[in-house]
């Protein structure tokens, strides 16, 4: 296809900024027409990509939309883009969560409303960029960018310790993607390319291999975040303005389990074969120790950071077991985990707005002042305590699944999470939304308006589209995810475990392959 | 050596049109006094506007005049090109600066001309003679420059601080000059590297170390750095400004000239010297600047810093890794310019303010300002997509390429401590509530030049490779073996 849709869809972002620059007049006009653009550009941008996933081929493992032109041809780096099932939900996600950023900080910001428009146009090019990019150093150059505008989110626009959080947030993040930076440049000497696809097809010395993992390791675990790396991420979220908590969960969260899956198991095999045990303990531990500091929580926001971090544990587990369910479901989790807490943070946005305090305990009863309010805040909280039927049981169910057929212990370990999960998420909603209405200031609040009806109407549903229809989207990622995970036993030189009737023919397949990888050795 | 004719001397022309632009503008000063300073100021950016169209007119294939004394080759020709820019950019920057701090002396843009000869003479140096006299007329123009505020105490102890520390420093360059001399019978840069390839002394090794420490002593690398801080805090602003901007450019030309043609048989020995100097110019730039108050002081370190991970390319060695200084010193030369554009509006009722704290607030009094700067401090850290980053990419590429790893893990960290500092002034401008305003008059020139550093370092992403091309073009020259023969033969000739 001649069309550049994917370079469209990241730069179109850039384009509103350019527009919301030339806006002129008085504060107040410039406020309303910052809003008005940056919605009709987001919105315009999710159009587009609503395009693309029609356009988008099931059944094709490889890249689509490829685009490839030279860029810095002095040291042989281009500018390739293209997406794959694993990157296609991803890119759906940031242009899906960028127009409700911007509608849901519609009147909670209201100074400098310009900059602020400004930084999520940015950050959705940088976000729509990192997941479309096929060349390393285009892909850092995305994946560190989006700290620019996130930091001026954080410490302008954020609560009372935002000074100290942006710091924490952009200097935790730095100090593991320079690391990144060093091992992509080993690579890209070691290989004479930084293209991924090429990459991707020719895994490096296992010793390098090994140096190189724990390098990429160091700066997708801070983005993750993994335990015991995660302490930025409750400071992030609690000062963060609310559409920055629904990004910073929504999208950069998906960033570092988006890198294991594209450089982590593709491009070092053999060490991502080494590590498996430790990335697994720690995803237990992530999975167990968050669930129980999350149910000791006063402060809603820091109490669904926390269950992002468990959450999140979940998708580690899965990516690493490398089983075509754990895969595919690590990969759903994260889709899902990206609506359910996007909406969740919301949900609290919604009472801050009108209480100023995040405080679980200056709330209750709300059930009886805002029944829409307690009945949208129940379908998500179910959600992502992963009941049936919604969103948050399929990937949870399937890393599970996945993480059995590897190792029993820690399979269950991981299972205790789901009470745990449930303990605390029940816990919240019953001391927010039940009980007697103790404070008086909660209870004369006002139900969600109109807007704010709005924004919660597409989260809701894809919730229970996703939990209800799970396979719209398994059916895209499934062929790239096959793909990936036949690449990397090939690459170690084992048996891909399946046991699924349809996978009996790339079973034979794969065996083969390793027969053929077994007589090198 | 027969005749001397005007065609012989064609190679030095820029020098030598600058040499009597800088003689008559002195003169026509002295004449006509200092109502003159604007005049003298703009013609000494045309002057040098017109020694860059020379320059770039000129061809820059490798040629040694006056008895092997002056070379013109690729790398020189692109240093001196790099330095007159750094020159316009600091003159333009500095005229508004003079009125406004009652220095308005018509020596101003005569001594930042002069000297730039000078530096233009240590880029094209090929003997330790003329790289001394290169030096030493662009160090004297620089110490009087940085007292030039006569009746300011501050700025006459920089004079008298930089200028005493400077004697040293060139003294013992002098004295690692003499012993290579006494060992080696020559001073001739490529009779030097023959001779030293032939055969190497303990006493050639001192002479080494001595050269390396006076001339770590003009880049402000660690340990020779203890007078950078109180100099750029000291001078005025505008001095400041010029001392960020290109006197490093050149002396670092020299140090590469110096490592790469006479010494690159001591490779072994050099070596070692770099990777130290460097390591320990990162590591102090980013741990002492974290805690400056003063934004002058906080851009002397973040300068050490930047010279730190200038010599990683340095001791890459390679070509690539003299490309990568390349690129990353026009990258650094050109954010500089910009933030010390911004630096210098920073006024309030006629007075120059310099506290980071007086920054507060400042992306809400004048928003243009504050993001200029915001730009510049994100490109300094080497955040991605601005410019910085590609300058830190290609050095810390050019440094696993040569396998330096070590250094490159270090300096990325170092550059994660330094990140902590820039951070730190987007945060005072634009988290902190705001302080007065700053006085809003901001001249032309000073917009431009701000205006031209933000275009560049944003834009910068989309052709990263022609820079680069450019770069390695000019670094190829120090690479290129045939000249050692053509050298010879010249000598011969001569």
């Amino acid at each position: 296809m001649d069309f550049p849709i994917l370079s469209l869809l990241t730069f179109l972002p850039l384009v509103g900024v350019a527009f919301i620059l030339m806006i002129r007049g008085d504060s107040e006009t410039v406020a309303r027409n910052s809003r008005r653009t940056a919605m009709f550009v987001s919105s315009f941008t999710f159009i587009l990509s609503f395009y693309m996933l029609l356009l988008f081929d099931p059944k094709e493992a490889g890249f689509q939309f490829v685009e490839k032109i030279e860029w810095f041809d002095a040291l042989n780096i281009s500018y390739h883009m293209g997406i794959d099932g694993i990157s296609l939900f991803f890119v759906m996600l940031s242009t899906f969560l960028t127009p409700i950023c911007v509608l849901a900080s519609w009147k909670a910001v209201t100074k400098r409303v310009k900059e602020y428009m400004i930084a999520f146009l940015a950050l959705e090019t940088f976000m729509i960029g990192t997941f479309c990019a096929l060349d390393a150093v285009l892909f850092y150059v995305f994946f560190e960018g989006v700290l620019l505008p996130m930091f001026i989110i954080i410490g302008v626009w954020g609560g009372p310790r935002r000074v100290y959080s942006a710091f924490k947030f952009f200097l935790y993040t730095l100090l593991g993607s320079v690391l990144m930076l060093v091992a992509l440049l080993a690579l890209y000497l070691q290989t004479g390319t930084s293209d991924m696809v090429t990459l991707m097809e020719n895994p490096v010395a296992r010793d390098m291999q090994m140096w190189l993992w724990l390098a990429f390791f160091a700066s997708f675990a801070v983005k993750m975040p993994m335990w015991p790396v995660h302490t930025w991420l409750p400071d992030a979220h609690v000062e963060a303005p609310t559409a920055g908590s629904v990004i910073l969960a929504g999208v950069l969260l998906k960033m570092g389990g988006y890198g294991f899956l594209r450089f982590s198991l593709p491009m070092f095999p053999e060490a991502t074969e080494f590590f498996t045990p430790m990335v697994m303990w720690l995803s237990v531990i992530a999975i167990i120790y968050t669930s129980l500091v999350a149910l000791v929580q006063e402060d809603m926001k820091k109490l669904i950071a926390y269950s992002s971090v468990a959450h999140m544990g979940y998708v580690t587990l899965g990516i690493f077991t490398a089983t075509t369910q754990g895969v595919e479901g690590g990969i759903f989790q994260m889709i899902s985990h990206g609506v359910i807490s996007a909406a969740l943070f919301l949900c609290v946005g919604v009472v801050y707005d009108r209480l100023h305090t995040r405080e679980i305990a200056r709330y209750g009863g709300l059930v009886k002042n805002m029944p829409k309010y307690a009945t949208i805040f129940m379908i998500l909280m179910l959600g992502s305590v992963g009941l049936p039927g919604t969103s948050g049981f399929v990937g949870e169910f399937l890393t599970l699944l996945g993480a059995f057929q590897v190792d029993t212990v820690i399979a269950a370990l991981a299972t205790t999470g789901v009470i745990l999960g449930a303990a605390y998420m029940l816990v919240l909603y019953r001391r927010v939304v039940f009980g007697e209405q103790k404070n008086k200031d909660a209870a004369e609040m006002t139900d969600v308006d109109k807007r704010e009806f709005i924004i919660f109407v597409p989260l809701v549903l894809m919730v229970i589209w996703l939990g209800v229809a799970p396979s719209y989207v398994m059916d895209r990622v499934a062929p790239a995810a096959n793909k990936l995970l036949v690449n990397y036993y090939a690459a170690i030189g084992s048996e891909m475990p399946s046991n699924e009737p349809i996978k009996v023919e790339l079973k034979k397949h794969t065996a083969k392959k390793a027969d053929d990888h077994g007589d090198h050795h | 050596m027969s005749t001397l004719t005007l065609s012989h001397l064609s190679p030095m022309l820029p020098d030598l049109f600058l040499a009597v632009a800088g003689m008559v503008l002195l003169v026509a000063g002295v004449l006509r006094g200092n109502e003159s300073t604007d005049f003298i100021g703009r013609a000494t950016i045309f002057c040098l506007a017109i020694a860059a169209a020379l320059l770039i007119g000129m061809e820059w294939s490798r040629a040694e005049i006056l008895n092997g004394m002056f070379l013109l080759d690729p790398f020189a020709g692109f240093m001196k090109l790099l330095v007159i820019g750094g020159l316009i950019a600091s003159v333009a920057l500095s005229m508004q600066y003079l009125h406004q701090d009652y220095i308005v002396r018509f020596e101003y843009p005569v001594l930042v001309l002069f000297s730039g000869i000078g530096m233009m003479l240590m880029v094209s140096a090929h003997d330790m003679l003329a790289l001394y006299v290169g030096l030493e007329l662009q160090s004297l123009a620089l110490y009087v420059l940085a007292a030039i505020r006569r009746d300011h105490i501050k700025s006459a102890e920089a004079g008298m601080k930089y200028f005493v520390l400077g004697a040293i420093s060139s003294g013992i360059l002098l004295f690692g000059i003499s012993l290579l001399y006494g060992y080696t019978g020559t001073t001739n840069f490529a009779l030097l590297a023959d001779t030293l390839s032939a055969n190497m002394s303990l006493g050639v090794i001192i002479g080494l170390v001595f050269v390396l420490a006076g001339i770590a002593f003009k880049i402000s690398a660690v340990p020779f750095h203890m007078w950078t801080p109180d100099v750029y805090e000291g001078a005025p602003t505008s001095v400041t400004a010029f001392f960020a901007i290109v006197p490093k450019v050149a002396a670092l030309a020299l140090l590469i000239r110096l490592l790469f043609e006479p010494f690159s048989a001591l490779q072994d020995q050099w070596h070692q010297i770099i990777w130290f100097i460097s390591l320990a110019s990162m590591a102090l730039g980013a741990f002492s600047g974290l805690v400056q108050n003063n934004i002058k002081r906080l851009l002397a370190y973040s300068s050490i810093g930047n010279m730190g991970y200038a010599l990683i390319g340095v001791a890459a060695a390679g070509e690539m890794g003299i490309t990568a200084v390349v690129v990353y010193l026009t990258i650094y030369m050109v954010m500089t310019a910009g933030v010390f554009g911004v630096v210098l509006c920073m006024r309030r009722d006629g007075q120059a303010v310099e506290k980071i704290d007086d920054l507060s607030g400042l992306s809400q009094n004048s928003p243009a300002l504050a993001y200029a700067l915001a730009i510049l401090m994100f490109s300094l850290s080497g955040i991605p997509p601005l410019a910085g980053f590609f300058g830190k990419f290609i050095i810390f590429q050019a440094a696993v390429e040569s396998g330096l790893y070590v250094l490159a893990v270090l300096g990325v960290l170092t550059s994660v401590v330094a990140a902590n500092y820039y951070l730190r002034v987007i945060k005072v401008m634009f988290f902190d509530d705001p302080a007065d305003k700053f006085d809003s008059e901001i001249a032309f020139s000073r917009k431009l030049i701000i205006g031209f550093s933000i275009f560049v370092t944003l834009v910068f992403i989309l052709n990263p490779s022609s820079l680069v091309e450019k770069s390695r073009a000019a670094a190829s020259a120090l690479f290129n073996d045939s000249h050692y023969v053509a050298a010879e033969s010249n000598t011969d000739a001569s």
